[in-house]
C-alpha cells in the first residue's frame, strides 16, 4: 500500500473503491464499511480507523469523486454529534481500544451519539457543572441531570462530563466520559420547546455505572478534553458552503417577489438591509472555508454563529410581518421529536420561533462575544472570582 | 432572475502572496512618509497632498499603473491589487488622488480601448504618475448614474469633484461624448471648496470656452463613464475596510490602556461586545470587498450586484466603526490632535462617495428583482 497523501493518490484510490463496489449494485451499509475501510471515510484520521493520515482538505477529492459516482453517503446531518464532536474528541484522547471499538460504528452510522453536556444550573458557565461521578472500584458512579440533549433518545453513546472532585476549583475537577445511554441508570425525557415540539431531551443519570476504561483523558483533565469537543462544534456550525439566497433569505425574497400585495415600503428597506447581510454573511463563511483550505484558519469561525444566529432572527421577524394574515397562523402544536432540526419546509412561525435559539445554543452570544474581544482582540478578560475556589464553596 | 441559484464565477477571497508584498510595500511608505500628524498637518497647508509621497507611491512603487496594461504603459496587474494600496490608503486615510485618478479616471479610458491618441497618451501618463485626470461628475455620483450624466454640454459647472484641484485633466462627461479638459488651459476655473473630509479636497468646476479633445462619442462614452463608478464603488469598498480595520485596532490599543474605575476600560464587557461586533463587522466586510475586486477583476457578468452589496455594507462598518472609535475613546477622541476625526469624517464622505447605501440598495432591488412597493 503505497502513501495516499496527494490528491492523485486520494482519486486513485477512490476509483478502486468504486472499481471493487460499483454503487449501482453494492448495498448501502456494505459500501460504506468498504469506504471506512479503505481509509476515505475521513482522510485525515489514522489508517486502520478510516483515514489515510493524508491532510484534511483532501477528503473534497474523494467526496467529489464519490458524489459524481452516485455513492451513498453517511447521512451527517442525523449523526452530527458523533462525527463533528465525539468522533473528534475520541481520536484526540482515547486509547487505541477506545478508538478501535467507537470510531468505525460512529461514521457507519450505526451507532448515534449525543452529547451530556449542558446542565440546568451550567449552562453558558458549563464548568460550573454538578452531576457527580465517584470512583467505586474498576467503574464510576454518576448521578446528575442533563438538559438540551439532542438525539438522546435514539442515541446509543453519550459523551459526558461529570464532576470527579468537588474540592477542586470549577475548571479543574472534571472528567470526560462515555455513557451508555442503554444503562438502566439513565432516563431520557422529551423537553417541549416555544415551537411546541420536543427537539431535545431531559437526561437524568441515577447511579449510572461507567468502567474506568470509558473514561476519556486522564481524571481531572475532563475540561480540557471537552474544549476540543466544543472547538468542533463551533466549528460545524455556519462551516458549509451556501449559494446566494440559500437558508432563510432565499425563502422570504421567494414570497416578496411572488406576492406583490404583501408589499410594504417599511418592509423593502428592512429586506434589502437583510438581503445585503445575508450575501457578506455567505461571503465572510466562504471566505473562511478558502482559509481553511489553504491551511490558514482565521479566527472567522468564532464570530459566523453571531452573525447567523441575527440574522436569522431578523429574517423569520420580517417574514411574519410580511405574510400578514398568514403570519398569524401556525402550523402545527402537536408536539413531536424531530431528529435533526429543519427550517426549512416549516412555516414562518416556526422559524421564528426556533431561531431564538440561534443565539443560546452552542454558546449565547453574549458568551461568544466575550470569547472574541479576549481571544481574538486580546481584550481584558471579566474579573474572575470563582478561579481559586473549590467547587463545592461556590455560590449556587 | 427570480430564482438565483449561484454565482457563475467562483471569487478567490483571499490575498496572494503578490498582494501582501504590495501590501508591504504600500505600508511601509506610508508609515515612513504619512502618519497622523503628517496628515493632520498636510489637511491644514495649501497643497491638497504630498507631491513627493504621491510620485513614490505612483510610480516609485507603481502603484498608479495596476489596473493598466503593460502594453499601454501600465503593471498589468488588476483590480484585486489596487484594492489591497486602497485598503493600505483607507487606513492611513491618505491623502492622494488614487481612487479619482489611477482608479476611476483610468478605468474610464480602460473602457475606450485605447491603444493610441489622445485617450492613450492620457493614459500612460496616468499609469506613470506623470499626470492626473479626475472625473468632472459630483463624487457622489453612483454607477447606475453614470447614463444620467451624459447630459448637458461642455459649458457647466459641476460641484463636489473630489481631488479636482491638484488634476492636470479633467475627464467631463456631455450629450456629444467624453472630453479631455485640461486644467491649466483657457476658461477652466477649478475652486476648492471646504470639504466635510479634508483628506479629500474637493472642487467646483467651471468650465466657459475651455478646449477639449473628444474622447469618445456619446455612446461608448455612456459605458465608460459607467465602467468608471462600477470600479470606483467596488474599490471605495477597500479604502472602507482599511478605515475600520484602523479604527477597530487603535481602539482596541486604547481601551486595553487607558484606565478608569481602577480597570482598563477595555475590560467592561458593555465595551467589550461593542468591540466584537465591530471585529465581526469588520471581518464581514474584507469578504464583500474581496468579492467586489475578485468580480471586477475577472469581468464577472455579477460585478454590479457584487459592488452594490459591498457598497451598501461596507459603507456602514465604517462609519460605524469610526464613530465607535471616536465614543470609546472619550474626550480624546473629540480632539483634533487625536486623528480620529480623520477617519469619522472620510468614513461619513466615503458612505456618500459613488452612491449611498441606499442608491446601493436600490440597485440590489433591480439585480435581485426584489421591487418596491
Amino acid at each position: 500500500m503505497t502513501a495516499a497523501t496527494d490528491a492523485d493518490a486520494i482519486r486513485r484510490r477512490t476509483q478502486d473503491l468504486l472499481a471493487a463496489h460499483p454503487p449501482a449494485t453494492t448495498g448501502r451499509a456494505e459500501f460504506l464499511r468498504a469506504r471506512f475501510d479503505a481509509g476515505l471515510a475521513w482522510v485525515h484520521y489514522p489508517a486502520g480507523l478510516g483515514g489515510l493520515g493524508a491532510p484534511r482538505s483532501l477528503q473534497a477529492v474523494a467526496d467529489a469523486e464519490l458524489a459524481a459516482a452516485g455513492a451513498p453517503d453517511n447521512d451527517p446531518r442525523r449523526i452530527g454529534i458523533g462525527l463533528g464532536m465525539a468522533a473528534p474528541t475520541i481520536l484526540g484522547y482515547g486509547t487505541d481500544e477506545q478508538k478501535q471499538r467507537f470510531l468505525r460504528p460512529l461514521w457507519l452510522g450505526e451507532e448515534v451519539w449525543c452529547q451530556l453536556f449542558s446542565e440546568p444550573g451550567a449552562g453558558s458557565d458549563l464548568a460550573a457543572l454538578g452531576t457527580r461521578a465517584v470512583r467505586d472500584g474498576d467503574d464510576w458512579v454518576v448521578d446528575g441531570q442533563k438538559v438540551w440533549t439532542s438525539s438522546a433518545h435514539v442515541a446509543r453513546w453519550a459523551i459526558l462530563i461529570a464532576r470527579t472532585d468537588p474540592g477542586l476549583p470549577k475548571h479543574r475537577g472534571i472528567s470526560y466520559f462515555v455513557c451508555d445511554m442503554t444503562d438502566p441508570g439513565v432516563e431520557v425525557r422529551p423537553l417541549r420547546q416555544i415551537t411546541g415540539e420536543a427537539e431535545f431531551n431531559e437526561v437524568f443519570l441515577t447511579g449510572v455505572r461507567i468502567p474506568d476504561s470509558h473514561r476519556l483523558g486522564p481524571v481531572g483533565e475532563g475540561w480540557k478534553v471537552a474544549q476540543t469537543t466544543l472547538m468542533n462544534e463551533r466549528v460545524s456550525i455556519g462551516g458549509a458552503r451556501i449559494p446566494r439566497e440559500g437558508g432563510m433569505i432565499g425563502t422570504v425574497a421567494k414570497t416578496w417577489r411572488e406576492h406583490p400585495g404583501l408589499r410594504t415600503h417599511d418592509l423593502h428597506q428592512r429586506l434589502l438591509t437583510l438581503w445585503v447581510e445575508a450575501e457578506v454573511a455567505r461571503l465572510t463563511g466562504e471566505r473562511l472555508r478558502q482559509q481553511l483550505v489553504a491551511g490558514q484558519p482565521g479566527p472567522e469561525g468564532s464570530g459566523m454563529k453571531l452573525a447567523f444566529a441575527r440574522l436569522n432572527q431578523e429574517i423569520s421577524g420580517l417574514e411574519v410581518e410580511l405574510l400578514g394574515d398568514e403570519g398569524l397562523l401556525y402550523g402545527d402544536w402537536t408536539m413531536r421529536r424531530p431528529e435533526i432540526v429543519d427550517f426549512t419546509g416549516r412555516d414562518a412561525g416556526y422559524r421564528y420561533l426556533r431561531s431564538k435559539g440561534n443565539s443560546i445554543e452552542g454558546g449565547t452570544s453574549e458568551v461568544l462575544l466575550n470569547i472574541v474581544a479576549e481571544r481574538v482582540l486580546g481584550l481584558p478578560a471579566e474579573p474572575r472570582n470563582d478561579k481559586d475556589v473549590a467547587w463545592k464553596d461556590l455560590a449556587r | 432572475m427570480s430564482a438565483q441559484p449561484e454565482t457563475a464565477h467562483a471569487p478567490d477571497l483571499l490575498y496572494s502572496e503578490a498582494e501582501e508584498d504590495l501590501r508591504s510595500a504600500v505600508r511601509s511608505l506610508l508609515t515612513a512618509r504619512a502618519d497622523a500628524p503628517a496628515v493632520i498637518a498636510a489637511t491644514e497647508s495649501a497643497t491638497p497632498y504630498d507631491q513627493e509621497l504621491w510620485a513614490s507611491l505612483a510610480s516609485g512603487i507603481g502603484a498608479a499603473g495596476l489596473l493598466v496594461p503593460e502594453k499601454l504603459g501600465g503593471q498589468g496587474a488588476g483590480h484585486r491589487e489596487a484594492a489591497v494600496v486602497l485598503e493600505e490608503l483607507g487606513r492611513g486615510v491618505v491623502p492622494a488622488p488614487y481612487l479619482t485618478s489611477s482608479v476611476v479616471a483610468t478605468e474610464v479610458l480602460l473602457a475606450l480601448d485605447p491603444l493610441g491618441g489622445p485617450a492613450g497618451e492620457l493614459l500612460a501618463d496616468l499609469a506613470a504618475g506623470r499626470r492626473t485626470a479626475v472625473l468632472a461628475l459630483p463624487f457622489a455620483t453612483p454607477p447606475a448614474g453614470a447614463r444620467a450624466a451624459m447630459a448637458g454640454g461642455l459649458e457647466r459647472t459641476v460641484t463636489t469633484v473630489a481631488d479636482a484641484a491638484a488634476a492636470d485633466v479633467l475627464l467631463v462627461p456631455t450629450a456629444e461624448g467624453l472630453y479631455a479638459v485640461g486644467t491649466a488651459g483657457t476658461g477652466v476655473t477649478v475652486e476648492p471648496l471646504v470639504p466635510l473630509d479634508l483628506t479629500r479636497p474637493l472642487a467646483s468646476v467651471t468650465l466657459a470656452g475651455a478646449a477639449g479633445a473628444l474622447l469618445a462619442e456619446a455612446g461608448p462614452a455612456a459605458v465608460a463613464v459607467e465602467r468608471g463608478l462600477l470600479s470606483g464603488a467596488g474599490l471605495l469598498a477597500s479604502e472602507q475596510l482599511g478605515i475600520a480595520e484602523w479604527c477597530l485596532t487603535e481602539t482596541v490599543r486604547h481601551t486595553r490602556e487607558r484606565h478608569q474605575f481602577n480597570r482598563p476600560v477595555g475590560s467592561f464587557q458593555a465595551l467589550k461586545h461593542r468591540m466584537a461586533q465591530l471585529w465581526l463587522e469588520v471581518v464581514s466586510a474584507r469578504a464583500a470587498a474581496r468579492n467586489a475586486a475578485d468580480a471586477l477583476a475577472a469581468g464577472a457578468p455579477d460585478a454590479p450586484l457584487a459592488v452594490a452589496v459591498a457598497q451598501a455594507y461596507c459603507s456602514k462598518v465604517a462609519v460605524h466603526a469610526a464613530e465607535e472609535c471616536v465614543q470609546l475613546h472619550g474626550g480624546v477622541g473629540m480632539t483634533w490632535e487625536h486623528p480620529a476625526h480623520l477617519y469619522l469624517k472620510r468614513a461619513k464622505a466615503d458612505s456618500t462617495a459613488y452612491g449611498t447605501p441606499g442608491r446601493h440598495h436600490e440597485t440590489v432591488a433591480r439585480l435581485t428583482e426584489l421591487p418596491a412597493p
